[in-house]
């Protein structure tokens, strides 16, 4: 057993084990503590495969930027109550579960019929290795995204203008309902 | 390096990708089903980098970077919707969201 094995399997069992303690969490904030845990385990996961640079920001945008973003929302919002288990259409819960396990089946053996699970990984890897070597990942990475992907790459960042913009109008508009009500109150005094 | 196939890479995916379908479709939280899509999209940047891996292009981690950007304008737009509808209805709960009902 080597020292990769190891790690995989210890990656395998934190990220599958935390995505399944999500679910029967009912705090939120712990959900999202479990999300981290998950995520952490994924970008040793990209580590492990050679995406230096992906496991990285990985770390530092989803488990960090992010995350700290959702719990900010769930401090903010008081919503760190236990969620109610009543289900206000009947067996929506059991349907939804029986149709996951059908769902993992499926996509599980379509893994398996179409990937050989023995198969070292070969010739693509060592390709990887060596890109990882001569250019460097992140150097590599950055020549196809101002070469090739430069368009998609320029389309986030219209994408993220409009996100932003969108966030502010979104608390714009409670901003000036509340002004509304605020005009309203001065009327009311007024008359 | 690299002793452990790209298979058992992917049943990890599929498996967590299934994980967060369940939980998105379980929950009644609003913000805790944004957090299963998280997963879900997790799951697949896990899928991209293994297919790098296994046909040696750097091509699928520039796709995993596109991910990133994407999830994080979608949950910067997606929590402000949320914060607002808990502004009117008090509650996050998806189920009590039925403005659309007549």
């Amino acid at each position: 057993m080597t020292w990769e094995q190891l790690v995989f399997g210890g990656v395998f069992v934190i990220a599958l084990g935390s995505s399944l303690a999500m679910l029967f969490m009912r705090n939120a904030v712990h959900v999202a503590l479990y999300l981290v845990a998950a995520q952490i385990a994924l970008a040793l996961a990209f580590l492990l495969q050679g995406a230096f640079f992906i496991a990285a920001v990985q770390i530092i945008v989803y488990a960090g930027a992010i995350m700290v973003l959702f719990l900010f929302v769930i401090m903010l919002l008081g919503i760190d109550k236990r969620e109610a288990l009543i289900e206000p259409l009947p067996g929506q819960r059991t349907l939804a579960i029986g149709l996951g396990a059908v769902l993992a089946a499926e996509i599980v053996y379509v893994a398996w019929r179409g990937i050989d699970l023995a198969a070292s990984p070969g010739a693509g890897s060592t390709a990887l290795d060596q890109i990882n070597r001569d250019p460097g990942n992140v150097q590599a990475l950055a020549r196809l995204l101002f070469s090739r992907y430069l368009l998609p790459f320029e389309a986030t960042s219209i994408l993220l203008i409009v996100a932003v913009v969108g966030v502010m109008v979104l608390a714009r508009r409670l901003g000036s309902a509340s002004r509304a009500a605020e005009h309203a109150d001065e009327n009311r005094k007024a008359a | 390096m690299n002793s452990v196939g790209p298979g058992y890479y992917l049943v990890l995916a599929t498996l967590m990708f299934t994980v967060g379908v369940v939980g998105a479709l379980v929950r009644r939280n609003a913000i805790v089903i944004f957090m299963f899509i998280e997963l879900m999209l997790n799951a697949v940047n896990l899928a991209f980098v293994t297919f790098a891996r296994m046909h040696g292009e750097i091509v699928g981690q520039v796709l995993v970077f596109f991910v990133l950007v994407v999830a994080a304008a979608e949950v910067v737009v997606g929590l402000a919707i949320i914060l607002v509808i808990f502004r009117h209805r008090a509650s996050a709960n998806v189920d009590e969201m039925n403005l659309l009902k007549w």
